[in-house]
Order: C-alpha cells, then sequence, then structure tokens
C-alpha cells in the first residue's frame, strides 16, 4: 500500500514537472505573468509529491516490507536501523530518488526565495529545471522505478552490501548529490540566462551561492568517499584514481572554475559567456559521472550492479541536455555583450588564468578516464589507465595553479602590479623555500616531494599574509587589526580558509604519497614488529559478534601503549567478508592496522602502514568545506539582499 | 591593446595551455597504459620480462595456497590456459576460488606472474567485463558461469 502511494506520487511528479517544464517558458515568451508565476506553484507541488515518494520509500525500507524488490535487494530485518534507512539510497533506484528529491527542493528554494529575481528569468530557470526533473523522472519509471513489488516476497532480505554499512558511505551519497544537483541550478540559470539573451552582475550574485553550495557539497562528498575508501576497503589508500572517482573530481574540478569565474562576473561584469559555458559543463561533467557509474562502461573498483539500458537513457539525457543547452550558447553567446576590460595581470587574468588551469586539468582526467572506452570501441585491446598517468599529467598542471591561487588575491582588479605582489609575497617565498630545503634534508633527495612541501608552506603562508594585511596585523594597533578583522566580510574568510584548506591538502597528499611506509607479513599472538621506528606487538586474536556479522578482532599494542584493534567481518547474510582497518592516529600520522586470513597455528597475515600527514588530507577538506559553509553566510549572498537590491533596481526602472 | 586583440591573446593562452594538457596526457598514455590479456592471450604475446599487464579470468579452483611468509599463489585460468601467479599481501576481501579476479603485475621468466596488485570487485554478482570478456573469447563463458557459482 505505502509502495502504491510512493509510486503513485511519483507519477504525480512526473506530470507536474512536464507542465513545469513547459507553461512558464510559453509563459516567459508570451509575457503572460500567470503562466509564468505558475512555475512557483508547480516547484512546490513538485516538492510534496517528490518528499512523499521518498518518505514512503523510507518507509519501506524501516518497515522492511519485502515485498517491494528494492527492500528485499538491499535490506535485512537483521540490519540496523541506521543502515536500514541509509539502504533507501544506497542502490541504483533509491538514489536516483534521492537525487529528484534534492532537485525538487532546490527548485522550491529558487521559486520561495527567488523573488528579487525578473519575472521572467524565474519562470525559465524553474522551467529549465522541470524539463531536468522530467527527464530523471522519466528515467526511474521507465528503467528503474523503486515501488517494484516481489511476488512471491521472500521471507528476509539480502542486506545492504556489507561495504556499505558504514556511517561514511551512509552520507556519502546525499552529500555527493547535493554537489551535482546543486550544479544542475546553475545549469538551469545559464540555460535561462541564454534564452533571455542577457547576462549582468545580478545574474552572477545568484548564481555564485548555488555554485558556491554545490561545491561545498561536493568537496565534502569526495572527502567522505576518500575517508571511506581509506578505512573501510584496508588497502591503504585514500585515492585511487578510479573512474568513479574521477566521475565525481571532474564536476568538481569545473564547479571550482565556475566559482572563481562567478565573481569576475559579479564584480567586473567580464568573462560572461565562459562562465554560462562552465555552467554547461560542469552539470554535463556531473551528467556525464552518472553515466559511467549506472552504465558499467567502465571497470571500476566501484561497480555498482549495472545495466547498459539505464546507461543508454543517461546518454540520451546527456545528449539532450548538453548538446541542446550547447546550441543554444552558440546562439545566444555572441550577442551577449562584453563586460569590463582588463590587463592580462590583474585579479580578473589571475582568475582567468585559474580557469584555464582547472580546465585542463579536468580534460587531463577527462582524456585518462575515457582513453580506456575510446580504445576498446576502436577495437585497440582492453586497457587501464592507472595512477602513473594522473602523476605526469594532473600534477603537473598543479604546481602553476598553486603559484598562482598563492599570489591572485595580491594582485587589483582591472590591473595589478606584480611586482608590488611579489614583493608582499617574500615571507610566503621565504616559507616555501624552507620547506623545500627542509624536506631534501630530512627525507633526502627528491624533488617532487620537495616541490609538494614547499607549494604547501608558499600558499598556506601566502593566504595568511594577505589576511593579515587585511586587518593590518602588527601595523595597526591590536584594537584596530580586531575591529578589521571583525568587520572582514564572512566571503573574504571563506577565500582564506579555503585557499588554508587547500595547502593543508597538498602537504597531506604530498607527504602520504612520498613516505607511506607498508609492512606485510605473517604474526602469530605475541610476535611482534617495526614500522617507522614504533614497534607494535599482536597480543591476541578473539572472535567478536556484531549485530549481523561475527568477526575475528586483533588486538595491536605499540609501545608507546596505543591499542589498535583491527576486524575481518563475515556477514551472516550474504556470507561476505570485510575488513575493518584499526587506525591511530596523533595528527602528524597514522597508525594502520589491517587483519587478514590465518589462524592461531601458523599466524594471521597483517599488513601495517605508518601514513605521514593522512589527517592533513581530512583536515585540508574540512577547512574548504568550512570556508565554502562561511561564504555561504555571508551578508552579500543571502538571499533576501539580492531580493531588496534587485526590487529596488525595478523599482528604479 | 584593442579588445579583439586582448581576447585573442587569452584564446592563445587557453589553447597553450589545453594543447600542452593533451599533449602531456597522450604521451604519458603511451607509457603509463596497461593493457589486459586472458591466459590465452598472454601465450600468444610475447612480452618483455618485466612489462606491467593486468591478467584476469576465473581463480582456479583447489589452488590458493598461503606460504609461511605471507606469500599467496593461485592460478588463474580462462579454462583454457592457466597462469600460476605468486602475490605478497592481503587479498581483497572478495577474493574467492572459482570467481573473477583481475591481477596487476609481469610474468617472470618462469612463466610465473608476480603480482603487485590483485583486484576483486564490490559486489561478488559482479564479473568484471574483463574477464566475462576473456571467457567469452576462449568459448567458456557459460561453464565460466557456472564455475563461479
Amino acid at each position: 500500500m505505502i509502495a502504491e502511494l510512493g509510486l503513485y506520487a511519483l507519477i504525480l511528479a512526473a506530470l507536474v514537472s512536464l507542465l513545469q517544464g513547459t507553461v512558464p517558458l510559453i509563459g516567459a515568451a508570451r509575457r503572460r505573468l500567470a503562466w509564468m508565476v505558475f512555475a512557483d506553484h508547480a516547484a512546490l507541488v513538485q516538492l510534496a509529491l517528490v518528499a512523499l515518494a521518498f518518505g514512503c520509500l523510507v518507509a519501506v525500507f524501516v518497515t522492511s516490507d519485502f515485498s517491494v524488490r528494492l527492500v528485499a535487494a538491499n535490506s535485512h530485518s537483521l540490519n540496523p536501523m541506521l543502515y536500514k534507512i541509509a539502504g533507501a539510497w544506497g542502490n541504483h533506484e533509491g538514489s536516483l530518488l534521492l537525487w529528484v528529491l534534492i532537485l525538487a527542493v532546490f527548485g522550491a528554494a529558487v521559486a520561495c526565495f527567488g523573488n528579487g529575481l525578473p519575472a521572467t528569468l524565474k519562470a525559465r530557470v524553474l522551467a529549465v529545471q522541470g524539463l531536468i526533473g522530467l527527464g530523471f523522472h522519466a528515467f526511474m519509471l521507465t528503467t528503474s522505478n523503486p515501488f517494484a513489488r516481489l511476488d512471491p516476497a521472500p521471507l528476509d532480505g539480502n542486506e545492504l552490501n556489507p561495504l556499505l554499512q558504514d556511517p561514511g558511505l551512509a552520507f556519502h551519497p546525499p552529500m555527493l548529490y547535493l554537489g551535482y544537483v546543486g550544479l544542475s541550478v546553475s545549469y538551469a540559470f545559464a540555460v535561462a540566462a541564454l534564452i533571455e539573451g542577457r547576462v549582468d552582475p545580478a545574474w552572477a550574485r545568484w548564481v555564485r551561492p548555488w555554485t558556491l553550495a554545490a561545491w561545498t557539497a561536493l568537496t565534502a562528498g569526495i572527502a567522505l568517499g576518500s575517508w571511506w575508501s581509506y578505512y573501510e576497503l584496508g588497502w591503504g589508500g585514500w585515492w585511487f584514481w578510479d573512474p568513479v572517482e574521477n566521475a565525481s573530481f571532474m564536476p568538481w574540478l569545473m564547479a571550482t572554475a565556475l566559482l572563481h569565474s562567478a565573481t569576475v562576473v559579479e564584480k567586473r561584469d567580464a568573462l560572461k559567456s565562459w562562465t554560462i559555458l562552465l555552467a554547461i559543463i560542469a552539470f554535463g561533467l556531473s551528467l556525464m559521472g552518472t553515466f559511467l557509474v549506472r552504465s558499467g562502461v567502465l571497470t571500476s573498483v566501484h561497480a555498482f550492479a549495472s545495466d547498459p539500458s539505464r546507461g543508454l537513457f543517461v546518454l540520451m539525457l546527456l545528449t539532450i541536455g548538453i548538446g541542446g543547452a550547447l546550441v543554444l550558447f552558440a546562439i545566444r553567446a555572441p550577442a551577449l555583450a562584453g563586460g569590463g576590460l582588463f590587463q592580462p595581470i590583474s585579479r580578473e587574468g589571475a582568475l582567468l588564468l585559474n580557469n584555464i588551469l582547472l580546465s585542463s586539468a579536468a580534460a587531463t582526467v577527462f582524456l585518462g578516464t575515457l582513453y580506456p572506452l575510446f580504445l576498446d570501441i576502436a577495437g585497440g585491446g582492453t586497457v587501464s589507465v592507472g595512477p602513473p598517468y594522473y602523476q605526469s599529467t594532473f600534477v603537473p598542471i598543479m604546481v602553476p595553479l598553486i603559484v598562482a591561487a598563492a599570489a591572485g588575491p595580491f594582485l587589483g582588479w582591472k590591473r595589478g602590479d606584480l611586482l608590488g605582489a611579489m614583493q608582499r609575497l617574500w615571507l610566503a617565498a621565504l616559507a616555501a623555500f624552507v620547506a623545500l630545503l627542509l624536506t631534501l634534508w630530512l627525507r633526502g633527495i627528491a624533488i617532487g616531494p620537495a616541490i609538494g612541501m614547499g607549494l604547501a608552506a608558499w600558499l598556506g603562508c601566502a593566504t595568511l599574509v594577505e589576511w593579515a594585511e587585511r586587518v593590518k596585523l602588527l601595523r595597526a594597533s591590536a584594537r584596530e587589526s580586531l575591529r578589521r578583522a571583525r568587520n572582514l566580510p564572512r566571503a573574504a574568510y571563506g577565500m582564506s580558509l579555503a585557499h588554508l584548506g587547500l595547502a593543508v591538502l597538498i602537504a597531506g597528499v604530498t607527504a602520504s604519497s612520498a613516505w607511506k611506509e607498508e609492512r606485510v607479513l605473517r604474526m602469530k599472538a605475541g610476535d611482534s614488529t617495526e614500522i617507522a621506528g614504533q614497534v607494535i606487538t599482536l597480543q591476541s586474536v578473539d572472535p567478536v559478534v556484531g549485530p549481523n556479522y561475527t568477526a575475528m578482532q586483533a588486538h595491536f599494542v605499540t609501545r608507546r601503549g596505543a591499542d589498535l584493534e583491527p576486524q575481518r567481518r563475515s556477514y551472516w547474510v550474504q556470507g561476505t567478508t570485510t575488513t575493518e582497518a584499526a587506525i591511530r592516529s596523533n595528527g602528524v600520522a597514522d597508525l594502520y592496522a589491517v587483519i587478514g586470513e590465518g589462524n592461531g597455528a601458523e599466524g594471521w597475515v597483517v599488513r601495517l602502514y605508518h601514513q605521514p600527514l593522512v589527517p592533513w588530507i581530512w583536515a585540508g577538506a574540512l577547512l574548504m568545506v568550512m570556508g565554502g559553509l562561511l561564504s555561504l553566510a555571508d551578508r552579500r549572498l543571502r538571499v533576501v539582499v539580492p531580493r531588496r537590491t534587485a526590487a529596488a533596481e525595478t523599482a528604479r526602472a | 591593446m584593442s579588445r579583439k586583440r586582448r581576447r585573442l591573446l587569452w584564446l592563445g593562452a587557453a589553447l597553450f595551455a589545453l594543447g600542452s594538457a593533451s599533449a602531456l596526457g597522450l604521451s604519458a598514455l603511451n607509457d603509463t597504459l596497461v593493457f589486459f590479456y586472458s591466459p590465452s592471450e598472454m601465450e600468444t604475446k610475447h612480452l618483455q620480462p618485466g612489462q606491467i599487464v593486468r591478467i584476469g579470468g576465473l581463480v582456479e579452483k583447489g589452488s590458493l595456497a598461503t606460504s609461511a611468509e605471507g606469500q599467496v599463489s593461485f592460478r588463474v585460468t580462462d579454462l583454457r590456459r592457466t597462469i600460476p601467479v605468486i602475490y605478497r599481501g592481503v587479498l581483497p576481501d572478495l577474493f574467492r576460488e572459482g570467481q573473477g579476479v583481475v591481477a596487476q603485475g609481469s610474468l617472470g621468466g618462469d612463466g610465473v606472474f608476480t603480482a603487485t596488485q590483485v583486484l576483486a570487485k564490490h559486489d561478488e554478482k559482479y564479473m568484471p567485463p574483463e574477464v566475462a570478456a576473456a571467457l567469452k573469447k576462449s568459448g567458456r563463458w557459460q561453464e565460466g558461469a557456472e564455475a563461479a557459482q
């Protein structure tokens, strides 16, 4: 009954999105206010219907209604409640419903808070959103109905994939989707602006918060996924350049570029058509990510159970959505009036350089991800592209990007003073040089890691110097500095935090890839071994019982008295084994232990890692997310303010 | 500088960046591509010693053995040809005899494949597409499906 209610709500929602995608468009073209306002109501009704459907799905999962195929395949009566609920989106069909729900939430948000937007623009944005929603509704209803029944109903379910039974993964997909779908809002704004034929700073004021929100969520989602693979897969790594990881990373790169170019549109009214193009590409890449993940065309460690017909449908959506938008762009972009001029050496120039480098980086990732597919189609054999490719392409592009990221904030708008900026950056240059030499001295002659640490010091120090200059630290009285610090806009703090986070992240990435130590050996209870100067003893291996699994739990003790208890779990229902790594972090390095198979007589296969600065990777990502959130809270970006100013503008007009 | 010239300058810079990125990418692809072969194909390809490749097939039943030092050995088969593999390390959680596996490493002069990486998939119902293709090529796809049960 609940499932049927959910399906019914979904079908109604699909019909509403059809209306939302057409009526306001016609209304905007014919200047009929009632037809345009219809979009607002449609967006709200859409949200109510999709929320009802999603609620129904969660309800059948919570009550373990195994007559619903999805529940039977992804849940079990023994699953803890968190994973029963997470099971609702831990699969293809449910995650699509989550996608549509987030889309509906954003649509309703535009409808509620977008009163300051010109009526035609708002109607068109909501219409484009309706059309995106229609595409996904059609996808869901034709190929992936989440409410399909199973007859006869099994007595119990097949349980959520044990690897996914983890808090990190319960929240990873919703975060990632917030990001993907947030980019759809930027896309809708871009397409609506193309239909309108005009882009002004007010448009950018609207696009920027959405992009920022999407970027923040995407950052958090990718970091959560990476963190999960670090401790759950037990491979000791946190990034594998896997196609599915790349699929989320490419939109992130483009969203980062979009974030920076939208600033230029807002502040200087320049780079308009480029920003529009970026918004289209960013959403296109997130659609392509969906296609890659769902269609199974690429081999990946993630490998969703996939279905070619689904892939075809997403490919069709991609072609219509992105192809259509690009055609529209080709027709309308030349008519967009160019804005403020600027010299190559200027804030705009630095931001444009950022955009060029980020796009090139995304292009190399794109090439590496899709090359095996092209080669396979061309009959060139089956190949895989691994980390060495990305190390020799992606990483070199990041070097000038980081150099520029530190210098950019020191340049003025329109015309910058490079020599002056360089003089103000002497402290950062010194820090970079010291970090470089220190690395070479401490860790031996290896130029790559030394450059990495130098860049991290350069960016981190430059960011702090920039902040210190803004508050006149040590140049004015302490009280004056404090007053200035308090009055600094939150967006400025957001940028500083995000750049600082990037510096910390680079240090973590560099150190953990260069100086990771690994030991694989067989140990019996009582054996000791040594890694990175620490003696570690396996005290015992004991069976333990969880809510839906049994496990062998090892107990390691280091000489400093730290305990590590990794587990090797066997889940009862699916009979799968998962590895739960034990990680002991002191903020500077992680000690990481995994227990493999074995027995008391012959000993156990044990894998130990010493991972320097891995905690900094998570800290860096956290700083970036905090920077994004802080920036979102900026007064200028608050949706109420643009409404007021825009209303004032229309009143004046 | 006129608007047009400035735009041309930026366009040039963008093209240069994109061009060098793709040149970098394509040359790196040449050096870092890892080819995938089935055990049957391995026989016909005369690989240079030490060349990194991926092999894939089913883990032959009853072939898995572990030595005292934690070295694992097993055989990968496409049900026509079989290659012995040795690997130091913890096998992935979904590694099973009779199921699909992909191993990356190099073939030694003695015909033993030394793996540096062993991949099995998150989802145990899932067959790596390369393995399925390799089994189809060797004409044993049906039997392969049974063997995997």
